[in-house]
């Protein structure tokens, strides 16, 4: 009896959980579902990404195409398993009209693929990086308007190669699929311009222990590219000083992020001056930037945010954006299964903090890429400086789609370095 | 065991079908006919969700509750048959990925799996309590480091993915129904295995050992040899588990195998209870309600859902606290208590 009672009553449960997983009407308000990282690594930047969507919606009053906009939140800790389970809460038992997500790479391969089989519902991309998502087998209802890790990295081999000097590299990266698309997209343009990388050396996520890696650096190159995030950046700076390192330091985007430039100890000051690019940087003049930066500190209340919102509020500040000028656009009319919506959404001119965004077939962002330099202000934090922008990068790096289709994806010795591709 | 006692209870003898407890005979037609009525999210995300999930931790529960070995290595096991057909089958990652054919992959995955569960067992047996404890959680986080710094085999942090079930007989694997009544299946195989190896000679055996290993050996058994084939045959079921597992989220990868999910089948298992294999599957059934549904009970009583982590754990927290047996030691104490007759304190039934 035991078995039988709990059995049949978890049942009758669950079919009256069941019940009220009812679709939106048509006049009702519209439902986003928003798949985000709240746990893991990544919770801290996932919250900003959540300031960003509040900061969209703020600024559209909750109402878009004379509808009430409603959220339904999934947490993600960015493994792509998570990442599908959340999509399907959201879809399947939620019944949202579109979703907005997700943040990391390998949860954004994972969202390409589920997109497939949910051929009437829209997805837009948060701040996932993956080249793979738009690039290889790329689904008709998936939209990304943030432009890729390779994308992230324009720029930059030019800038150093040409404005610092640099003439041979080494890099050091960790071992997973975003950072090989940022090696992969600064690799290409630094070759191409006449340098040289020597050696690519890889560490697993999460190294504690950077000693060998340090010892086996090379001394005769001119700089050291360092495609590290988070802890690992702020470990790698502190036993790199340690062991009295003083080449010149080429940082991935991640490696000047917020997170890092806002860290504790004295390790972050190795990063004074150092070259980087990304999609944004925090002294930007663009009054679209300045504007968006004032919001967001008018927003939320100082302590509960960064001092200048991140890449990952951007991007979903960004996504949201696209969405609710679209329902404006097709007056919230999500019929015919959301066909309108779809074509706003392809030939969207967004202009957004970070320059104007526009997508190209494979519903991929083009948009702008900017090289920036570490600085101390004046009250001794530090601040990525804008050096250099560069405006229309499109997903193939300016190479001919077919060029670019003979690099290969990016892995830990793809591509190689060449000086024509 | 509750399962044993209540056979040699039986007061006539009766044939096959009628000795089936009605109670089984609800339970089944519900969850045959649930289909019918609720939508795929429920069927595929939820139940099939819990089935895999709590025939992983009936592998924990067949070896802690009938061998009192407590494995925390048994997601270690169900992640290495995962990636082992991911390894000899197809996915995304077709550098590594064999595509041999589903027959020559299911059951040498299988088979690979129960050699290592052997293995561990083989290592684990040595020591008691704690030891084993500590012993398969250095195994689990060993394998989990490794996998993701391995990528020649397993292809490091990235993992596999697009690993899909075959198309066998026409039928889409994946779909809602499909996956239901195939996770179902196995989960009530798992699930009858245990029950009838608890009552056979093997499991009595195993059962005396967990409780007195002295006297066993004395009496001539193989104490160690029991507990070896205890974890070969949990390694077998969580193997099961860990390939259904995977093709329910079509890839697996370091993620899917780390401490955390580790620890939460030691969860699933306890919070269900360990006295009998149902426990396991109640347990996973809690934890896929909890971890779908806390955000949206928090955001319905108006708190922010960033912190829905604290209220699994504190649902999890009530159920042990109130009953260190988990559900199932809730509900036998509920029994003794309506069974006891309020005045005098005694056994209704012991009564004239």
């Amino acid at each position: 009896m035991t078995r039988g009672l709990l059995g049949s009553l978890s049942t009758v449960a669950l079919i009256a959980v069941g019940a009220t997983g009812a679709a939106a009407q048509d006049d009702g308000p519209i439902t986003i579902g928003i798949l985000n990282a709240l746990e893991g690594t990544y919770a801290v930047p996932g919250q900003d990404g959540m300031r960003g969507i509040e900061l969209a919606l703020m600024q559209h009053d909750h109402k878009a195409g004379g509808r009430d906009i409603e959220i339904v939140v999934q947490s993600t800790d960015t493994t792509p398993d998570s990442a599908l389970r959340g999509a399907r809460k959201l879809v399947e038992q939620d019944g949202v009209d579109f979703v907005i997500g997700p943040l990391s790479g390998s949860e954004g391969i994972a969202i390409r693929d589920y997109s497939k089989t949910q051929p009437d519902v829209t997805f837009i991309n948060g701040i996932s990086g993956a080249m793979e998502m738009t690039m290889v087998d790329p689904s008709p209802n998936l939209f990304r308007f943030n432009i890729d890790g390779a994308q992230w990295s324009k720029g930059l081999g030019d800038y150093v190669f040409n404005e610092k000097g640099y003439k041979t590299v080494a890099t050091i990266g960790e071992d997973y699929s975003f950072i090989y698309t940022q090696v992969f997209g600064f690799v290409t343009e630094f070759c191409e311009a006449g340098g040289e990388v020597t050696e690519r050396f890889w560490v697993p996520l999460g190294t504690k222990d950077f000693g060998s890696i340090i010892a086996a650096l090379p001394d005769e190159v001119d700089a050291i590219y360092l495609g590290l995030g988070g802890g690992d950046a702020v470990n790698f700076l502190n036993q790199y000083q340690q062991a009295g390192g003083e080449a010149n330091l080429i940082g991935g985007t991640i490696m000047v992020d917020a997170s890092v430039l806002n860290s504790q100890g004295r390790a972050k000051e190795a990063l004074i001056g150092v070259p980087s690019s990304g999609p944004q940087a925090d002294t930007w003049d663009d009054p679209r930037w300045t504007e968006y930066v004032d919001a967001y500190r008018d927003a939320f209340p100082e302590g509960e945010r960064f001092p200048s919102p991140s890449l990952f509020a951007t991007g979903y500040y960004n996504a949201t954006n696209a969405a609710l000028q679209c329902l404006d656009t097709v007056e919230g009319d999500l019929s015919d299964d959301q066909v309108a919506f779809r074509d706003c959404l392809s030939n969207l001119t967004l202009e957004s903090p970070t320059g104007t965004i526009t997508l190209d077939e494979n519903r991929q962002a083009i948009g702008t890429n900017v090289v920036t330099e570490v600085v101390e202000r004046e009250d001794g934090t530090l601040a990525n400086e804008l050096v250099k922008v560069v405006e229309n990068v499109n997903q193939t790096l300016g190479l001919s789609p077919e060029a670019f289709a003979e690099l290969g994806l990016p892995s830990r010795e793809n591509p190689e370095c060449k000086s024509e591709y | 065991m509750v399962a044993v006692d209540r056979t040699s209870a039986a007061e006539r003898p009766r044939g096959t079908l009628d000795r089936v407890p009605p109670a089984y005979w609800v339970v089944g037609v519900l969850l045959l006919v649930l289909p019918a009525f609720v939508s795929p999210f429920i069927l595929f995300q939820i139940m099939g969700w819990s089935f895999v999930l709590g025939l992983i931790a009936l592998s924990l529960t067949f070896l802690g509750g009938y061998g009192g070995m407590v494995s925390l290595a048994q997601m270690t096991f169900a992640g290495l048959a995962g990636y082992l057909v991911a390894i000899f089958g197809d996915s995304a990652v077709d550098t590594i990925s064999q595509g041999w054919p589903w027959w020559a992959v299911i059951p040498l995955a299988l088979i690979l799996t129960v050699l290592f569960a052997t293995l561990v067992g083989w290592l684990a047996v040595r020591t008691e309590g704690i030891y084993t404890i500590v012993i398969t959680l250095a195994i689990a986080a060993a394998f989990f480091y490794f996998t993701r710094q391995n990528y020649d085999i397993f292809n490091g942090f990235q993992g596999f993915n697009s690993v899909l079930p075959p198309h066998l007989f026409g039928v889409d694997w994946r779909g809602g129904v499909a996956f239901y009544y195939l996770s179902l299946f196995w989960a009530a195989a798992g699930y009858f295995l245990v029950l009838y190896l608890a009552r056979a000679p093997f499991g009595l055996a195993l059962q005396g050992v967990r409780d007195n290993p002295r006297r066993m050996a004395a009496l001539g058994y193989n104490v160690t040899a029991h507990r070896v084939a205890a974890y070969a045959l949990a390694g077998l079921i969580a193997g099961v588990g860990g390939i259904l597992l995977t093709w329910q989220s079509s890839q697996i990868s370091p993620g899917t195998i780390a401490i955390g999910p580790a620890i939460d089948i030691l969860v699933i298992a306890v919070v269900g209870g360990l006295r009998h294999p149902i426990g396991a599957f109640i347990g996973a059934l809690i934890y896929v309600l909890l971890k779908i549904f806390a955000v949206d009970v928090l955001v319905a009583l108006g708190l922010s859902g960033e912190r829905f982590q604290l209220l699994i754990g504190l649902g999890f927290l009530v159920i042990v606290f109130f009953s260190p047996d988990g559900i199932l030691g809730l509900w036998d104490k509920l029994r003794a208590s309506m069974r006891r007759d309020p005045l005098t304190g005694r056994d209704r039934s012991d009564l004239p």
